[in-house]
């Protein structure tokens, strides 16, 4: 080959390979600037004065006088809003019937949308579920609403050959002459006096249990049942898998059935997720019934062998390239086996043996499918292990990050509500993550330290 | 007199060991001894005594088995997939490939040292303290006063006796081999097997590996590997000879290098083939 094609070719292997690093670093880029910046806004938002409410109500925090005294300027904000709705009605009392038809369907709608913003009226009774019993808590939340207030939603089948178009229209229009056509432009001057935002900084977030199906409130619930899961299955895939490696390191000979045991192994680690969820619950929960329903333990024990053939091809990995002199230095001063393994041969592959537990963590607290029929429900209150007995908590179902973060995004009733949970969720995970794997590399890099001397 | 084939300085200390010694004081017995990988013999109908409390040499150009048929005597073979023996080898008074031998009690009374200095990724007191832990000395008094007597011996002390607590493997090459001898003597071995021990070692830590042979001498019975003839010539009292698994000559170091019996013998020390 010529010089020149040569240098042409390595030029553009080269160029190739930056172009596919630049690649990679963008999309990273994209799947992560969004999880960063919109899961930080469910640690730092603006808070509504309703925020500050349902904090004190529910959580009792923040300074009672002081809320309730901007409390009270909020709802002296919002009084003529009241007053201004009365008088309508008092109007509408004095129309014909077909007219105060006319009127009755978009004052129920205005109502609805003012309930939304800034919660029931003081004076009426307390409604039942958490998420009615305060207005916007979160000024991008807030804004929306204002939107919903002052705009309805019409759509517009003029042509019949498309579906029907969403086109925004006015509510002031539908109150023109009334006592309500000075509203809309006193919701849109004063809501800030009415709602009263503040940069808020929420990292309890992260440790408050969640209100009425995470209208409010944080994560802790799913942050524990992710970190307990983990924690279940590396106990139970740690051992079985160094164990299993040990054997086939040391003692498996070259069989056939040793070979055909690998080449299980490694399809095992191949197999789809969803798989191991239905193996499960088929044998934990159904054949051996260790415990009767969804569970930390069956989930712990399902995550576990998902794991396992990482464990122990990691393992597998480490303790064979141990150097064999170290073997012999252990045998020739009189070592049994099982000895040279547990005192020289495993102390010097733990940090191989470490970087699989690193991989094996990430993916356990990352694992969606293998939870959905084994551990995880979508409300629930955090496990405590303290207050319930060991066993009772293992039996029991829990919240976990991914399966929530999944829940939130397609089944919750109100998906658009809390979008900021979602994104808290995530944000949490990734930290979650990164903090074990971060963990792992700092306690691998001293380990190889203090063995390297 | 013919000129001898090989110059040679034998120290005074060892001038007068009778030719006799492995007859009358023998530790290790070869008999009709073999070594098999697979089905290849590595080592072919070997026979001679080591004599107790000498320092006995195994030469041989690579690959004639010499570091095969040591590490025969404290069954390290073992490791090897597919290795095998025939014939007898018999240390003490108990046949080393005998069915009721305890390998791991052999291997205490047999200590060796490695061709690459092998310390374990631990601090210099543990690498010693290694064999003692393992017979089951617990108390750490006792393990401190083994590991000092055992540094001593390996005329180590003065060098680590400060760090003791350091990772082994920050010890220079030659002060790491002197370590793992160390640790061969803790478990106070009867025998020290030295496979080629100072190959990967500069000039200047081989002597000192060698004077540690020639102080160890006499208290021990000890067995070295080495392809180099002038080392098996400064520290040895018998020299063993193999070649391709054949022993071609066994006698005294001074006879073999100066006078050799067999012309193969004399072809290897005077450089013609190896």
């Amino acid at each position: 080959m010529q010089l020149g094609t040569r240098r042409l070719l390595d030029r553009a292997f080269s160029g190739l390979g930056f172009i596919s690093i630049g690649l990679m670093a963008a999309s990273l880029l994209v799947i992560l600037t969004p999880i960063f910046v919109r899961g930080f806004g469910a640690f730092v938002f603006q808070g509504t004065i309703e925020f500050r409410r349902m904090q004190l109500e529910r959580f009792e925090r923040g300074d009672r006088d002081e809320i309730e005294a901007e409390l009270t300027t909020a709802r002296r904000a919002r009084q003529p809003v009241y007053e201004m709705l009365d008088a309508f009605d008092t109007e509408m009392g004095e129309m014909g019937f077909l007219e105060r038809r006319e009127y009755e369907g978009p004052r129920e709608e205005l109502e609805d949308a003012l309930r939304e913003l800034l919660g029931p009226r003081p004076e009426d009774p307390v409604p039942v579920m958490a998420r009615d019993q305060y207005g916007a808590t979160r000024w991008d939340r807030a804004r929306e609403k204002i939107d919903l207030v002052l705009y309805r939603t019409e759509y517009d089948y003029s042509d019949r050959t498309r579906m029907g178009v969403p086109v925004s229209v006015p509510r002031v229009e539908d109150f023109r002459g009334t006592a309500l056509e000075a509203l809309f432009d006193y919701v849109e001057l004063h809501a800030t006096e009415m709602l009263r935002p503040r940069w808020t900084l929420y990292l309890r977030f992260l440790t408050d249990h969640s209100i009425d199906a995470h209208f409010f409130g944080g994560i802790w619930p799913e942050v524990l049942g992710t970190l307990y899961l983990t924690l279940g299955a590396m106990i139970f895939a740690l051992p079985m898998g160094v164990v299993s490696a040990i054997y086939l390191v040391e003692y498996a000979g070259e069989g056939r059935l040793i070979s055909l045991l690998r080449t299980f192994i490694s399809t095992l680690a191949g197999v789809p997720s969803i798989v191991f969820g239905l193996f499960g619950l088929a044998f934990f929960i159904n054949t051996l019934k260790i415990t009767e329903s969804k569970s930390l333990l069956a989930g712990s024990l399902t995550l576990a062998t998902l794991v396992l053939p990482t464990v122990i091809r990691a393992s597998e990995e480490a303790i064979r390239s141990v150097p064999t002199t170290y073997r012999e230095a252990a045998l020739s001063l009189g070592a049994s086996k099982w000895r040279a393994i547990v005192t020289v041969i495993l102390p010097a592959s733990l940090p191989g043996i470490l970087t699989g537990v690193v991989i094996s963590m990430g993916r356990a607290a990352g694992e969606t499918a293998p939870i959905i029929f084994t551990a995880a429900v979508s409300v629930g209150k955090a496990l405590d292990f303290a207050k319930v007995k060991f066993w009772e908590t293992l039996s029991e179902a829990t919240p976990a990050l991914p399966w929530n973060i999944y829940n939130l995004a397609t089944e919750h009733e109100a998906v658009d509500e809390i979008r900021h949970v979602q994104f808290g969720m995530v944000f949490t995970l990734v930290m979650l993550v990164l903090i074990l794997n971060a963990t792992a590399i700092f306690l691998r890099a001293r380990i190889s330290k203090k063995l390297r001397g | 007199m013919e000129a001898p084939a090989f110059d040679l300085n034998i120290p005074e200390a060892r001038a007068d060991v009778p030719e006799s010694a492995p007859q009358e004081h023998p530790h290790i017995l070869a008999r009709d001894f073999s070594v098999f990988y697979g089905s290849n013999a590595a080592v072919r109908q070997v026979t001679f005594n080591i004599p107790r409390g000498l320092v006995t040499a195994v030469i041989g150009p690579s690959g004639c088995g010499k570091s095969t048929f040591l590490r025969a005597i404290n069954r390290m073979n073992d490791l090897i997939p597919g290795c095998h023996t025939r014939g007898e080898l018999i240390f003490g008074d108990q046949n080393v490939y005998g069915p009721q031998i305890d390998v791991a009690a052999l291997r205490q009374r047999v200590g060796m040292v490695f061709q690459k200095p092998n310390p374990f990724p631990k601090s210099i007191f543990d690498n010693v303290a290694y064999g003692p832990h393992i017979l089951g000395i617990r108390d750490r008094r006792k393990l401190a006063e083994i590991v000092e007597r055992s540094l001593m011996r390996a005329a180590l002390w003065e060098e680590v006796k400060d760090r003791l607590s350091d990772n082994a493997l920050g010890l220079s090459g030659g002060q790491q081999q002197r370590l793992c001898v160390a640790r061969a003597l803790a478990i106070d071995p009867d025998v020290l097997l030295m496979d080629e021990p100072t190959s990967a070692l500069d000039p200047r830590s081989t002597t000192r590996i060698e004077d540690l042979i020639a102080e160890l001498r006499g208290t021990y019975t000890i067995a070295i590997v080495t392809h180099n003839m002038q080392q098996a010539a400064r520290v040895s009292d018998f020299t063993a000879f193999l070649y391709e698994g054949w022993l071609i000559e066994f006698g005294l170091t001074q006879q073999l290098f100066t006078r050799p019996k067999e012309k193969q013998t004399e072809d290897y020390i005077t450089g013609r083939f190896g």
